[in-house]
């Protein structure tokens, strides 16, 4: 059954996509979500994840250094390492200044990294990027369905790792500690919390979890390229968590499958209804279907589908 | 922490030093100079008041007391160490709490979680506890819990102990800022006006309150418009006016005091 297996095959990388997508909105919302910290360069922590990955584990090549060849996971860790490395830098730098510097220096890390990969030849292929990036579950891709069900199932569980893993860190007085900042930093600091250092642990911890997502995509795709990582991808996690609701993990979850589908059934229906020579110009209905998405829930529902709770602890089962 | 009558005197020479002075303290706002060489000591164990007009600065100087605002000039001394170049979350390790002339509370959590967010040393505050000790965790907040429900009684506000703190009136959240520096165990605590906006009978029981906190030891410096209660808990005022502080004493005294009179009718004179 040729196209039962298709469909499953489709759906199963659909639905990763979405896992992807999840994480990426994860962590943006410990940035911002939880502690308020504005990141508008979310393409370039997710570009030097996957950018690191690749790096590590593909095999030796003449096209670009690197190539060690590691295990995948290695891969994935050294991309949390370096996404966060990096913003812990960036917040290092800015995050005494004023809020807006944030938000200035995030745009231009995610310009300089996209700069950096099509330039850096020798480090990052250019923009011809790097291809034959190992992929998990490789002696299966002979087998489309097979192949997508294990990797569906290794970012399910990833991403269920991760929405636990980060439940216990926000529900708990760490992040009751981070929403007090967020809301009443004076009167957090007359209480002894230094709003330097958690904002600093939330945007590393926030930008290693969008390196992470960057990481899998690639390990997932097995190629990548500059223009995977334009401020696009920045405007679509925005509004996944926007859309599902801010200062909430499962609306972040949520926020990524909703706008998932909504981008990948507009493509395909512009795809149904348009001559191919108009196809790149109906393409923008796709950005125009995600606005119109994104206002409704601010003038409807500004807090997303899912809002953030009034008890913050797990602890005291509120 | 000494166990002292309650309104001790402020700042006279006991030979006990004091947990909080001044040395010619100063805040320069562009050109205006909200403080302006201001002296003041208050002795430990002691309930001090802070007067003044409006306008007179004791805000400013609570500020830089807390940390909030850099001082221009002068030197602050908290438990004998100089303290002016700390930021303002050090404070209350250093034993300094304070609360906020217009409320600050953090709106969309619930009351109980303000209150304990005043808790101090609490593992779940650190990342890892959360993830490789989440029993240590869980039973640190149980008893947390229980703490901060008591001081929401302590305020009467325990029966809106789970509303975020958006709900609360000008009033009620006066009181939750107290309890939630209460929380915090300070050894002296800055209070800037307690009383307004409370009502009367809740007054009562703030004074009353604030006297049994401070037999068991709790310095208090409290700004306070409302004379009943700075001349029924406080021993010693430190009156300012224009930046400056004009004289101190009993409250008997410097209410009598011809310079206050003339702050508090004919506009500040200097
Ligand atoms: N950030 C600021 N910038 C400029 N001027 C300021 C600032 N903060 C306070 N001031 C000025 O400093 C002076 C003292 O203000 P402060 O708030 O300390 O008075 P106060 O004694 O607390 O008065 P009140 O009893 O009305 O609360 C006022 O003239 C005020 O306008
Ligand atoms: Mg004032």
């Amino acid at each position: 059954m040729p196209d039962l297996l298709g469909l499953v095959a489709y759906g199963s990388f659909f639905l990763a996509i979405i896992g992807i997508n999840a994480i990426g909105c994860l962590g943006l919302n410990l940035q911002w979500g939880q502690t308020g910290l504005f990141n508008v360069g979310i393409a370039g922590f997710i570009a030097i994840g996957a950018y690191t990955s690749a790096l590590l584990t593909t095999p030796a090549t003449t096209d670009h250094i690197g190539g060690l060849h590691l295990p995948i996971l290695i891969g994935w860790l050294g991309a949390m390492i370096t996404s966060g490395l990096a913003s812990f830098l960036v917040g290092a730098a800015t995050l005494r200044l004023r809020s807006d510097y944030l938000a200035i220096t995030t745009f231009g890390v995610a310009v300089t990294v996209h700069l950096v990969t099509l330039n850096a030849q020798s480090l990052t292929g250019g923009s011809f990027g790097i291809a034959f990036i190992p992929r998990p579950f490789e002696t299966y891709a002979s087998q489309p369905a097979v192949f997508g069900l294990a990797n569906l199932a290794l970012i399910v569980a990833v991403v269920v790792v991760l929405y636990v893993g980060l439940e216990r860190l926000v529900r708990s007085p760490w992040g009751r500690v981070l929403r007090a900042i967020r809301e009443e930093e004076r009167a957090a600091a007359s209480l002894g919390k230094s709003a330097t250092r958690y904002r600093l642990q939330a945007f590393a911890l926030g930008g290693a979890i969008m390196g992470l997502s960057g990481a899998i995509h690639a390990s997932f795709i097995g190629f990548i390229a500059p223009d995977n990582y334009l401020s696009s991808v920045t405007f679509q996690i925005w509004t996944m968590l926007i859309v599902g609701g801010s200062g909430n993990n499962l609306g972040a979850i949520l926020g990524a499958a909703l706008i998932w589908t909504t981008w990948s059934a507009t493509g395909f229906f512009t795809g149904m209804v348009f001559p191919p020579e108009q196809q790149a110009r109906a393409a923008a209905l796709q950005i125009v279907a995600i606005g119109l998405i994104l206002s409704g829930t601010i003038v409807i529902r500004p807090r997303g589908l899912l809002g953030e709770r009034t008890t913050v602890s797990r602890h005291l089962n509120g | 922490m000494q166990d002292r009558p309650s309104g001790s005197t402020g700042t006279q020479a006991t030979g006990a030093s004091p947990i909080l002075s001044t040395l010619s303290l100063s805040k320069h706002f562009g050109g205006i100079a909200a403080v302006d060489g201001v002296s003041i000591s208050v002795q430990r164990g002691a309930i001090v008041g802070l007067i003044g007009p409006n306008g007179a600065g004791k805000t400013t100087m609570f500020d830089m007391l807390a940390g909030d605002l850099k001082p221009t000039a002068g030197e602050i001394r908290l438990q004998g160490r100089a303290v002016q170049a700390e930021p303002a979350h050090a404070r209350i390790r250093a034993g300094l709490g304070r609360t906020f002339q217009i409320p600050r509370p953090f709106a969309a959590m619930s009351l109980v979680e303000n209150v304990m967010l005043g808790k101090q040393g609490q593992s779940g505050e650190v990342i890892w506890p959360n993830w490789f000790r989440p029993g240590l965790v869980a039973a640190e907040e149980r008893r947390n819990f229980t703490e901060a429900m008591e001081l929401l009684e302590f305020v009467t506000l325990q029966h809106l102990a789970h509303e975020p703190a958006r709900v609360l009136s000008g009033g009620q959240r006066k009181l939750l800022e107290l309890a939630r520096v209460l929380m915090a165990k300070p050894e002296i605590v800055l209070l800037d006006e307690p009383a307004a906006g409370v009502n009367p009978s809740l007054l009562e029981i703030i004074i009353e309150r604030i006297g049994a906190l401070n037999s068991r030891g709790m310095t208090f410096l409290i700004i306070e418009h409302n004379m009943d209660l700075v001349s029924r808990l406080c021993r010693h005022v430190f009156v300012m006016a224009s930046g400056k502080l004009l004289v101190e004493g009993t409250p008997e005294t410097v209410v009598r005091d011809p310079d206050v009179i003339e702050a508090y009718l004919g506009g500040a004179k200097v």
